[in-house]
């Protein structure tokens, strides 16, 4: 016992921080399972858990470059929109052709990989340049992604695959054909391989490849190069090939979250995946604190919950998130709130010295 | 051969000739200064030699081979190490990482190491942790080494931004005024450090100042700039006596 | 003629987008941060000025003078409340997501004074059309109306900025808001002035754009608001002339891909461009190259 305690003391500040985040995933795991095996869990509730999911693995996966590599990415739906459309198509053409676990896997791949290599291609040309001009490169990425999507119509049928890209026209398929992507119409009959546990495990995988990322040399590389590029280009740190590192994983791991938000519904569309999503992983990961993981799930978790929570108030319910967003930003990150904050707590901290003092 | 030689170095923007026609040459070992009032060019040289601005004339070899116009990572890679007159520290990183971001390229394992946690990141890491330590000792900083280099005083940031520099294990080190702002106890005792670590690590090291009375007391070479140009070069006392000097600093 | 008929719709809709992208410009100019909100605030403006007119039966002109107060003193309320505290936040984040709460704030206001449903817009402009080469070309008053205002607001702003006190005291604060402080600038009162002019100008053109398109619904200003913003790094953010050109080339490329190529795929191309156009100039066709200092 004083063995295990020691090696916990010893620990680096970092590792015990990882540490806490993965115990933090897998109690609100165990807590829910423990909810829906005794039945205390609403249907709403249920029908949340899967989006949960996949808003916290956006959410830490955006914080890779955001709080990390230091660019203001406004695209992140468009990586999500490639791996939700990469990994449908795969599973739609596949079928049953492979039993659903292993097909889910290879979904995930592919998925992950494909937006890997877009955040490549993107992030070769845009990451020249800085800051909010990177921005509107990244929400134009998106735009475009989106739609060209929603022109996007591929079929197939007995002389093989038919790619077409018009406004609104059908495919020509032989008799027994099938579209598989039809326009504006999305993606039908995706297979529903999305559940909570596996969502569970692959934010526990995010975190595991997100976390030792950033504690290790590459992490100090990526970095550096957010606090000063220039110093971090002196001692002789290769600058694109670390942004485009942070950029290109964040990407998949985007991909992997549209995995998942496409083996979760019936129908697949691009809808979903305009820059509202991209501004609202953002406010995830800005409201969670910038470069904090933990606080990245936790805000998702909330942000995510909350309108759903408040669905009672049914037309308030977008009002009072707005207002709630705009305190909270405000609270947490203008310089007179902190300062009061700081206040509060000394305050705080003297009365319970004086309390402790006189029940001396 | 020298460590450094520098043929008729030139950079004008917008026709202004910031450096024209700059040569020196720097011995392996020595401390070499460079000095000139301000707005002399003495930071353009420096970004000159380390390929922040690409020259539009002039040759600059390191160990006697050509590393005119590479690019700034390259140089560092090549040799030559630096700091900055405002200090560019990773400030939201501890004083240990910033040290370790300088071993990055000579104790390297790669990415996936890194996220697998392969033993061979648990070795290079604790390679890196000891290497860190032993710089930061050099400049009495190792008992910070947990706290974030923006919460360091000032005197301690400018030390952070040599140990870093002296991580990447240059042949050559440019120090760009590492006295700025710090008072004299301070300046003393980092003058010291700066002796130092040329004899400690043999190191050759190059370093900017406008103090005179601070360059004449380490340095063993001194060159004069001036409008850009070379006033004078040669061993610190001849320099120091030498009138155009004076009048260059003093006025008529 | 359809080629100029478009191109002319081009150019009346890039005036709309320019007179949105002023208000971005200037605001980045001087608070540089991007106000995700000021595409509702045109929202907001387009409401104000149908109510006054189909509830209240005010004549247009009144109703948009009472649109351009209402948006003025709206934007001057939001800087106040909920930009000014975070102007020396830790992040410049802070900021945007605050405005885009805020856009979220405004859009649900609407939502539910309003209603989801669409307000067909009654037309203010009562110009009368041209006819020109026979009948073959047709251009709306609003058409003319709308490039006339472009053309009005663009002078009229860039004399303001260039020759008046307070102008000057925006270049100034743009520049440097420290050493403007410093030589007795009153930044505060610039930077509300500034929200003030834009969010007027967004009520100017909240009134054209749905004259041009009577559709209002409550997230009418988002799209817009995004491609001004587009226009506006297009021409180079911070810039007056970049924000007009920028603003019209957006208009013209969006409205000819739409009619020679595909009304579905017009808004990627308008954004492909502009990311070749950054990837080639990286601050705007008129922005001013910044190399940091070393």
């Amino acid at each position: 016992m004083t063995v295990m305690k020691n090696t916990i003391k010893n620990m680096k500040k970092s590792t015990k921080s990882n540490l806490i985040t993965y115990g933090m995933v897998i109690v609100a795991y165990i807590i829910v399972q423990i909810f829906s095996t005794t039945g205390n869990l609403s249907s709403m509730m249920q029908g949340l858990l899967v989006p949960l999911c996949i808003y916290v693995i956006a959410a830490v996966s955006l914080n890779l470059v955001v709080g990390f590599s230091g660019e203001l990415s406004l695209g992140h739906a468009g990586f999500m929109c490639i791996g939700a459309y990469v990994s449908a198509f795969f599973s739609s053409c596949v079928g049953d052709a492979l039993p659903g676990p292993l097909r889910f896997l290879f979904a995930i791949l592919i998925g992950a990989a494909v937006a890997g290599i877009f955040g490549i291609l993107i992030g070769i040309p845009v990451l020249r340049l800085r800051g909010d001009y990177l921005a509107i490169v990244t929400l134009a990425f998106g735009e475009i992604i989106k739609n060209l999507m929603n022109v996007l119509y591929i079929g197939i049928d007995g002389s093989g695959l038919h790619i077409q890209a018009s406004d609104g026209g059908a495919l020509v398929l032989d008799a027994g054909g099938k579209v598989i992507v039809n326009g504006a119409l999305g993606i039908t009959g995706t297979p529903k391989d999305s559940t909570f546990t596996i969502g569970v495990i692959i934010i526990l995988i995010t975190l595991f490849i997100v976390q030792n990322l950033v504690n290790s040399r590459s992490g100090r590389a990526i970095m550096a190069i957010r606090d000063n590029r220039i110093a971090a280009e002196s001692i002789g740190i290769n600058i694109t090939k670390y942004k485009l590192m942070a950029f290109s994983i964040s990407a998949a791991l985007a991909g992997v979250a549209g995995v998942l938000y496409s083996h979760n519904l019936a129908t697949l569309t691009v809808k979903k995946f305009d820059y509202n999503t991209s501004i609202m992983i953002l406010v995830f990961v800005v409201l969670g604190g910038i470069g904090n993981i933990r606080g990245s799930i936790i805000a998702a978790v909330i942000l995510t919950a909350l309108p759903e929570l408040l669905r009672g108030l049914s037309d308030y319910r977008m009002l009072i998130y707005a207002i709630v967003l705009v305190a909270m930003m405000l609270f947490n990150w203008a310089p007179a709130a902190i300062s009061w904050r700081e206040r509060m707590k000394e305050k705080i901290a003297e009365r319970r010295k004086h309390q402790t003092k006189e029940a001396a | 051969m020298a460590m450094l030689e520098v043929n008729n170095l030139s950079i004008s923007f917008g026709g202004l000739h910031a450096v024209d026609g700059f040569s020196m040459k720097i011995e392996k070992g020595e401390l070499y200064g460079l000095i000139g009032p301000n707005g002399a060019g003495k930071t353009t040289v420096f970004n000159l030699l380390t390929g922040v601005y690409k020259p539009d004339e002039g040759i600059v070899l390191l160990d006697g081979k050509d590393i005119t116009g590479h690019s700034t990572m390259d140089i560092n890679k090549e040799g030559i190490a630096r700091t900055f007159q405002n200090i560019r520290l990773f400030k939201a990183m501890s004083v240990l990482d910033n040290v370790k971001a300088g071993l990055h390229n000579h104790h390297a394992y790669n990415t996936l190491t890194g996220i697998l946690r392969l033993p061979k990141y648990f070795q290079t890491e604790k390679e890196m942790n000891q290497k860190a330590h032993e710089i930061l000792k050099v400049f009495d900083l190792d008992q910070e080494a947990e706290v974030l280099a923006s919460n360091l005083p000032y005197g301690k940031q400018r030390k952070l931004e040599i140990a870093r520099a002296l991580a990447t294990d240059p042949k050559l080190l440019l120090l760009d005024e590492p006295a700025a702002g710090m008072n004299p106890n301070e300046t003393q005792e980092l003058m010291d450090t700066i002796c130092f670590v040329q004899k400690h690590f043999h190191m050759t090291i190059l370093l900017i100042e406008h103090d005179m009375k601070l360059v004449g007391g380490i340095c063993e070479e001194l060159t004069v700039l001036n409008f850009g140009q070379v006033l004078t070069q040669g061993k610190t006392a001849d320099v120091l006596n030498d009138p155009v000097v004076i009048k260059a600093y003093l006025g008529e | 003629m359809s080629f100029i008929s478009h191109l002319i719709n081009g150019i009346s809709l890039g005036s709309v987008y320019a007179i949105i992208a002023l208000g971005y410009t200037m605001v980045y100019g001087i608070a540089k941060m991007l106000n995700f909100a000021h595409g509702d605030v045109i929202m907001i403006g387009a409401y104000v000025v149908f109510t006054s007119m189909t509830g209240m039966g005010l004549n247009p002109i009144l109703s948009i003078l009472l649109s351009m107060v209402v948006c003025t003193v709206l934007g001057v309320v939001i800087e106040r409340i909920a930009y000014k505290p975070l102007r020396n936040a830790a992040s410049p984040l802070a900021v945007l997501i605050t405005a885009i709460g805020i856009s979220y704030l405004l859009q649900n206001v609407a939502l539910l004074l309003f209603g989801a449903g669409a307000k067909t817009f009654t037309n203010v402009v009562t110009f009368p059309s041209i006819s020109l080469a026979g009948g073959k070309l047709t251009i709306t008053g609003v058409t003319i109306v709308t490039i006339l205002a472009c053309i009005v607001i663009m002078v009229g702003l860039s004399l303001f900025v260039g020759k008046t006190k307070p102008g000057r005291a925006m270049q100034a604060v743009s520049e440097d808001r420290g050493a403007a402080q410093l030589m007795g600038v009153n930044v505060n009162g610039t930077i509300a002035l500034t929200f003030a002019i834009g969010s007027a100008l967004a009520a100017i053109a909240g009134v054209l754009l749905c004259s041009a398109y009577p559709s209002l619904t409550p997230y009418t200003g988002a799209m817009p608001g995004i491609k001004a913003f587009v226009a506006a790094v297009f021409g180079g953010i911070g810039s007056i002339p970049g924000a007009m050109i920028g603003g019209i080339l957006l208009g013209i490329i969006e409205l000819l891909s739409k009619a020679y190529i595909s009304s579905q795929v017009a808004d990627a191309i308008v954004f492909a461009v502009l990311i070749v156009v950054l990837l080639i100039k990286p601050t705007g066709l008129f922005g001013k190259n910044i190399q940091e200092k070393v």
